[in-house]
């Protein structure tokens, strides 16, 4: 009974990790993802271990139907897609990971009726509280990355979390205090940190290598960033390259 | 945009009941002799309309027994607004029919009802036109087809009630209205039709990946197979499919009620004006239904090879 009372008031304590970005914020801290697209070979193990921390973590389950069957439908917060640019013989194959953006002006949230999507004040994460969700679909409509999957056996909104309930666990080790994604790239392609510290690992990536946001048309300024591919010079084609 | 049948239910006849409720509550104003139990029968049938309207809705919803959060959130979501405006507009419709049984209403009743009217088709089209990279929806055009297809069927449907009870002083100023709105409804279409047609979209397969090749394709949409992504926002039905639909309801949703309006004003036989609300039901589902499928939602871009 105490340690109830005790857990109730202390997580009225913890209100600043519960306060909300409004329209109109800047926030001082941003976490974020950049995704580096040289090193990016496509092996899903973002995927995976995104899938696997999250259904079994704070975010899950995640719906997994018929997954061995011929049409398997489910959730995952995180997606690897492929692209290929230019003509052959010329071609460039592109692997492409997709989550939520975090965008700093976020559009799906605003349009929430419940008030279940947010963004946190303190580190710039965008949530959906699941027990308030109604499951009306409007966030996905207004998330004009698709970055937003209804759950189809909760019939609530989902989305990546950025391992909330990883990157700020102290009964982790610091290098562990990333989100399962970062942790599971054999590449390294995946930077995690403050974007709104310039001395991050993730502000200097960005601005050292030209790191651009998707669908800038849209004003959204997602917090995730990609590097661009480099030119990689063969051997002996110019002396300073 | 993959079509709702609950959603396309709702809007379309939430939108004829406006219009029922807006014929009713200006002819009231405007002082036509109307049998105090026609304004009552009338008022009955846009409640009904109305809650069948609101049960549709929750039919969108994934937790239904949650629905009566989405009030709290009207600051800053149409949606929410829209969720409180139509309640209040149910609640105002049954006391204006409350008041009809005891004594005649005055002009107070009848103008809150308009507002109420107007104000759940500003927050219906809001919710569509506030979505910005929606850019077939994102247009002044979506709040002016609301409005004029919900007066266009109201007003078809309040004439075709007055014929049947022979108020002829409602009819001879509802049927000219019917006809005036079916038409600039019509106008109103076909004009964002053409818009949408002309539409370039801001967004191409190379802002969405930042990679600035022209020759750009997609491969793979990630080897995670079927998800809500590939289901929500594609309505998989073929162009020659969406031609037919256009088609239907410019037809049956315009061209054929205004017609049989006419036929009913020179005939004054009041079966042609229930073929108009017969034919404009079916017309109008279609049209919502267009509405929806029409709509390219940009998150398309990332889900072009399913594979």
């Amino acid at each position: 009974m105490m340690g109830w009372l005790k857990d109730l008031f202390g997580a009225a304590a913890h209100a600043p990790e519960t306060e909300r970005w409004e329209p109109g914020d800047t926030l001082a801290k941003q976490l974020a993802l950049v995704i580096d697209l040289n090193v990016c070979v496509g092996c899903h193990a973002c995927v995976t271990s995104c899938k696997e921390w999250n259904t079994s973590g704070s975010a899950g389950a995640l719906a997994d139907r018929d997954p061995y069957g011929a049409n398997p439908t489910g959730t995952f917060f995180n997606r690897v897609q492929t692209y290929e640019a230019g003509i052959f013989p010329g071609t460039d194959t592109i692997h492409f990971p997709k989550s939520c953006l975090h965008c700093e002006d976020p559009p799906c949230v605003p349009v929430c009726p419940t008030g279940a999507s947010y963004k946190r004040k303190s580190d710039g994460i965008v949530l959906v509280d699941y027990d308030k969700c109604i499951g009306c679909k409007y966030c996905a409509w207004a998330c004009p990355y698709g970055a937003r999957e209804l759950d189809e056996e909760r019939q609530v909104m989902t989305k990546c979390t950025l391992c909330v309930d990883r990157v700020h666990d102290e009964q982790l080790a610091p290098e562990d205090r990333k989100p399962a994604c970062v942790k599971a790239c054999p590449t390294g392609a995946r930077l995690f940190g403050d974007v709104k510290d310039p001395t991050s690992e993730v502000s200097i990536a960005i601005r050292e290598r030209g790191g651009y946001a998707l669908m800038p048309e849209w004003e959204t300024r997602p917090s995730n960033q990609y590097l661009p591919r480099r030119v990689t010079k063969a051997l002996g084609d110019e002396a300073d390259s | 945009m993959n079509p709702a049948f609950s959603v396309v239910l709702f809007t379309t006849i939430a939108g004829a009941a406006q219009g029922l409720v807006v014929a009713l509550a200006l002819a009231t104003l405007g002082g036509i002799d109307m049998a105090p139990a026609f304004v009552a029968r009338g008022l009955e049938i846009a409640g009904v309309m109305l809650m069948i309207g609101l049960l549709a809705s929750f039919g969108h919803l994934g937790r239904k027994e949650r629905a009566w959060r989405a009030v709290l959130m009207w600051r800053t979501s149409w949606l929410s607004r829209e969720c409180l405006v139509l309640p209040a507009f149910i609640a105002w419709v049954a006391l204006w029919w409350l008041m009809l049984q005891s004594a005649p209403v005055g002009m107070f009743v009848p103008v809150v009802a308009l507002a109420l009217a107007a104000s759940l088709w500003l927050c219906t089209a809001m919710i569509y036109a506030c979505l910005r990279f929606i850019e077939e929806w994102a247009q002044p055009l979506t709040l002016v087809n609301f409005v004029l297809i919900g007066l266009s069927s109201g007003f078809v449907l309040v004439s075709a009630l007055a014929a049947s009870a022979g108020e002829g002083e409602l009819l001879r100023l509802t049927a000219p209205v019917a006809i005036a709105a079916t038409i600039a409804a019509l106008v109103a279409r076909v004009a964002s039709l053409r818009r949408n047609a002309a539409l370039r979209h801001r967004s191409t397969l190379q802002s969405a990946t930042g990679i600035r090749s022209p020759h750009l394709v997609q491969k793979s949409m990630g080897m995670s197979a079927g998800a809500f992504n590939t289901r929500e926002f594609f309505h998989g039905r073929t162009l020659a499919l969406l031609k037919i639909v256009r088609q239907t309801f410019l037809i049956c949703g315009f061209v054929v009620p205004a017609l049989l309006a006419l036929v009913a004003m020179l005939t004054a036989a009041s079966v042609w004006w229930w073929l108009a609300v017969v034919s404009q039901s079916v017309g109008l589902l279609a049209e919502r239904w267009f509405f929806f499928a029409q709509a390219q939602h940009p998150q398309n871009l990332y889900y072009q090879v399913v594979s």
